[in-house]
């Protein structure tokens, strides 16, 4: 009773599933979906390699400071970096008095102690970046319509997250005249700007990186528009995973143990089944 | 008979090891060697697992760093007092008038359970100033005697209203069952009106 | 129970038989894992993934009680506590890390284990409810997993908690109704991600309770073994301790070692990028997918894109969407009719040749294609591709399974499990003399027999 419903309840999906298949064949063959724009030109991200990339890989703290240093000249203009306090600034090579300096430069949201009243005051340790715009609607009004998203976590936010950000960062370019050619609806708008690496291939932001020597980088290090880039992409990505370097660092002792403790306890293993495979006795136990 | 070892090791309970086909002393002593050092690795693990799980409940990074807070003291006239929030806990900040400060100094430091003058209890040149903790040293209550108004006990410092512990003007325990006296934190005056408490 | 040849517990202390008459743990577990329950002697590794799935339930219990030390279940800052544990928290990175991954190797192993009993026939009697309640599990995990996703509040979280809620509009009249009541509100909001993190708490304790039945039913009639064959004799089986034990261990140090090459060399392999970016009830993730494990479950649903109409008229009989949701859970629930369908006497696929066909050259590419459709974004080719696929995976199941049974011809069984271990029987009595001319020089030391 059982196999015959089953193969009732069977056959009504296996019908049902050959409508849906037939019609999809139908439509894809007589009404074949369109090529877009998107489809067409949108680019895989470059790769971009990291030191702290693989799992040897470890932060390189001077270029990590310099890409804090885009962010702070270039991008923090526009995008906030609210999961990421100044302490953490530490794990980049700072010593406490740098990083209180630091912090000082930025002025966060405070209260007047005296009258209760909203206002600036320089930062300490403790505070988080603070944000360029007070809310999501002034961060819009002042954007073009487009909300600046936060940075903190841009690099596992995004697939390719290094790659990305560099490439976004380096990918702006006038639109190619094959694409108007072959989409004449597809030109970019005003005030949007054309990117290949952006998934519709047009974003408010502006490019951000533009003149080389744009931040004057202390370690001697040429501000090239491609190395500014690839810092702050490294910045980022130190941003989203603080603790990268722990993990690794961690996990490697924990694999050698588990690799040790495996060994044995297969040796283990081997010496209780011996004869047991193939030549065990039956009155052994 | 030797043992490649060169060491003794010892027989395992036998309860633990499989019975099988008796094998001659040594084989038997080098087979426990492999269990006992498998089971060990496998205790090993298991502890080191443990250290980041009990580790996890300590302070965390963003609780540790509120090390330090900065206090503007203008406002306190003397013999009134203010509560500020220092790790979360109420720290008292009073400006002590010459009065108290007598009181205080007139105590025979001998008699006292936890024995400090206090000179000893605040800065130099800013004796007026006691800064302690609002945290009862019996229990953890906060003591009555900052807030304007509220009762100061016998010796005119704090009262801690739970279970009776009197602070003098010093803040010191003079009464009930504090073992301690009001806890001074670390702090130093940035300027003459700003006190920074950590 | 079992076997009448299983070792008795012996108390071999005065505190022991104290204890023995007072609370009989140890004589439980004797029986449970110790050497008081004989296990066929033939066992694969295939039959370590049942501990390594209790290995898994304790990881991801142990972990997610940590974690909800740290947790707020607030929507105004679930995402925040979650990178307040991942930065913060001393170790924090290490537990979230653990228990999302440790929800994969979960179902990795659960996957296993399930295609296990499904090949060797585990399902079949006498070993039916064991089956029964592994599904009841399987369902109670994937619930577990689902609300355990939208808990961090990312992007994927809300839209998947809004996505999996609305398969339950789907049904007709109560629908819209009953969404709302799962949800607390109209969207997923505080009250929903509230009550995803109390049962998400809950039902592991649950699954750990219907685990203990799933052990408890095992040990009626033992466990399976690869030939399907039922022990008839002791030489059939060994005792679980030391045997099985210490092939456990091995095992688990094996899944230790991938486990923990994810958790700290690419942990966020499995997960998906828009969880990382907090949750925005106004905008959808251009790409939205479940977690991995689901996968084949969501193409199945994305299958069906066409309404049952009445032919010639447009009166709708079955709209599109009812039919994925149906389908999508009726591919699960099958699984509960599975030991009435396949009704063969021969549990192991070794010995059916026909099955075996349809096992390795239809179902296990069919779940690897619906996998992958059902993480590919919902376009050509993958739709009309998992359509096929998940034509076959009801055909299977429902078809060609009860009809496999009737007209297959089993190969010939072996006549015990000690036979299909040394070849036959003639052969165990030569044992002795065998294992006594064979060295055991397994950890590579020199052999220290004199000789």
């Amino acid at each position: 009773m059982t196999r015959i419903l089953g193969i009732l309840v069977g056959l009504f999906f296996c019908f049902a599933l050959s409508v849906s298949l037939f019609k999809g064949v139908y439509a894809a063959a007589t009404d074949p979906a369109a090529p877009t724009a998107e489809s067409v030109f949108h680019k895989h991200p470059r790769e971009l390699s990291l030191a702290s990339d693989g799992a040897f890989g470890r932060f390189d703290k001077r270029q990590l400071q310099r890409g804090f240093q885009v962010y702070k000249e270039v991008c923090s203009a526009c995008h906030s970096l609210r999961l990421v306090a100044f302490r953490d600034l530490k794990a980049l090579g700072y010593n406490d008095d740098e990083v209180k300096a630091i912090a000082k430069g930025f002025q966060v949201p405070g209260l007047d102690p005296a009258t209760g009243e909203v206002n600036t005051r320089p930062g300490l340790a403790t505070d988080y970046f603070p944000k360029p715009f007070a809310n999501d609607i002034a961060a819009r009004a002042a954007n073009n319509n487009a909300v600046p998203p936060d940075l903190s976590l841009m690099t596992k936010a995004r697939e390719d997250g290094q790659s990305y950000v560099y490439s976004l960062l380096t990918g702006f370019q006038p639109q190619p005249a094959a694409l108007l050619k072959q989409f004449p609806d597809a030109k970019t708008p005003p005030n949007l700007h054309y990117n290949p690496y952006f998934p519709n291939l047009n974003l408010a932001m502006a490019p951000p990186l533009t003149a080389e020597g744009q931040v004057g980088y202390k370690d001697g290090t040429k501000a090239t528009v491609d190395q500014m880039a690839q810092d702050v992409a490294a910045f980022l990505v130190w941003t989203a995973e603080p603790k990268l370097d722990k993990r690794k660092q961690t996990g490697w002792p924990v694999l050698g143990f588990l690799l040790f403790a495996t060994v044995l306890a297969y040796l283990s293993k081997k010496q209780i089944w011996a004869g047991k495979h193939d030549a065990g006795e039956a009155s052994a136990m | 008979m030797a043992n490649d070892q060169g060491t003794a090791i010892p027989d395992a309970p036998a309860g633990d090891l499989p019975a099988a086909a008796p094998l001659p002393h040594d084989g038997v002593r080098r087979r426990d060697f492999i269990h006992i050092a498998a089971v060990s690795a496998a205790g090993i693990g298991g502890l080191a697992v443990v250290y980041p799980l009990i580790s996890q409940m300590g302070a965390s990074a963003d609780v540790l760093a509120e090390s330090s807070t900065e206090i503007d003291i203008s406002a306190i006239q003397p013999g009134q007092a203010i509560k500020a929030v220092w790790r979360k806990q109420p720290v008292f900040l009073r400006n002590l008038t010459p009065q108290e400060i007598a009181k205080a100094d007139a105590v025979d430091i001998t008699t006292l359970r936890d024995p400090a003058t206090l000179a000893e209890r605040t800065t130099a040149g800013k004796k007026n100033w006691l800064i302690t903790m609002g945290v009862c040293t019996h229990l953890g209550c906060v003591p009555l005697g900052a807030g304007a108004g509220e009762i100061k006990g016998e010796f005119g410092g704090y009262f801690c209203p739970c279970h009776g512990s009197v602070y003098d003007t010093a803040a010191r325990i003079r009464k009930g069952p504090a073992p301690k006296n009001l806890e001074v934190p670390l702090h130093s005056f940035t300027s003459d009106t700003i006190v920074k408490i950590g | 129970m079992s076997f009448p040849w299983a070792q008795q517990y012996v108390p071999t202390s005065p505190f022991m038989r104290w204890m023995d008459e007072k609370l009989p743990l140890p004589r439980l577990i004797h029986g449970a894992v110790g050497p008081g329950f004989p296990v066929p002697r033939n066992l694969s590794y295939f039959w370590n993934f049942g501990v390594l799935a209790g290995v898994c339930l304790v990881i991801q219990i142990l972990t997610g009680v940590i974690l909800a030390m740290h947790f707020a279940p607030n929507a105004a800052i679930a995402f925040d506590s979650t990178e307040h544990i991942m930065r913060d928290v001393n170790w924090g990175w290490l537990l979230r890390y653990a228990h999302a991954n440790g929800a994969s190797a979960f179902f990795v192993v659960v996957y296993i284990h399930i295609f296990r009993g499904l090949f060797y026939g585990s399902y079949k009697a006498p070993r039916e409810m064991i089956w029964l309640l592994g599904v009841v599990i399987y369902l109670l995990m994937m619930a577990t997993g689902f609300m355990g996703y939208v808990l961090p509040w990312g992007q994927m979280s809300f839209w998947g908690a809004k996505v999996i809620t609305g398969l339950f509009s789907a049904i007709p009249i109560v629908g819209t109704p009953l969404q709302q009541w799962l949800l607390g509100g109209f969207a997923p909001d505080n009250a929903a991600l509230n009550r995803f993190f109390s049962l998400h708490f809950l039902l592991p304790f649950v699954i750990a309770g219907v685990v203990i039945l799933h052990i408890w039913a095992l040990h009626i009639p033992g466990s399976s073994n690869p030939t399907g064959v039922a022990v008839k004799q002791e030489s059939d089986t060994v005792p679980f301790h030391p045997y099985y034990t210490a092939k456990d261990g091995f095992g688990l140090g094996i899944f230790l070692l991938v486990y923990c090459a994810f958790v700290f060399f690419m942990p966020n392999a499995l997960g998906h990028p828009d969880n990382y970016i907090p949750a925005n009830p106004l905008s959808t993730p251009a790409h939205i997918v479940p977690e991995w494990y689901y996968w084949p479950f969501y193409a199945i649903l994305r299958a069906f894109t066409s309404d049952l109409v009445i032919p010639f008229t447009h009166i709708v009989l079955v709209p599109a969407k009812l039919l994925g949701v149906m389908a999508m859970f009726s591919a699960i629930l099958l699984m509960f009719f599975l030991p009435w369908l396949d009704t063969s006497p021969v549990r192991s696929g070794h010995y059916r040749p026909l099955f075996k066909k349809f096992f390795f050259f239809g179902l296990i590419p069919c779940v690897l294609v619906l996998g992958y459709c059902g993480g590919a974004p919902a376009a050509e080719p993958f739709v009309m591709i998992s359509q096929v696929a998940a034509i076959y995976y009801f055909a299977h199941f429902l078809i060609i399974l009860p009809l496999v049974s009737s007209f297959e011809r089993p190969d010939p069984l072996p006549f015990s499990i000690t036979e299909a271990v040394l070849g036959h029987d003639g052969r165990a009595r030569l044992a002795p003399m065998a294992a006594a001319a064979t060295t055991p020089d397994a950890a590579g030391i020199a052999p220290a027999h004199p000789a």
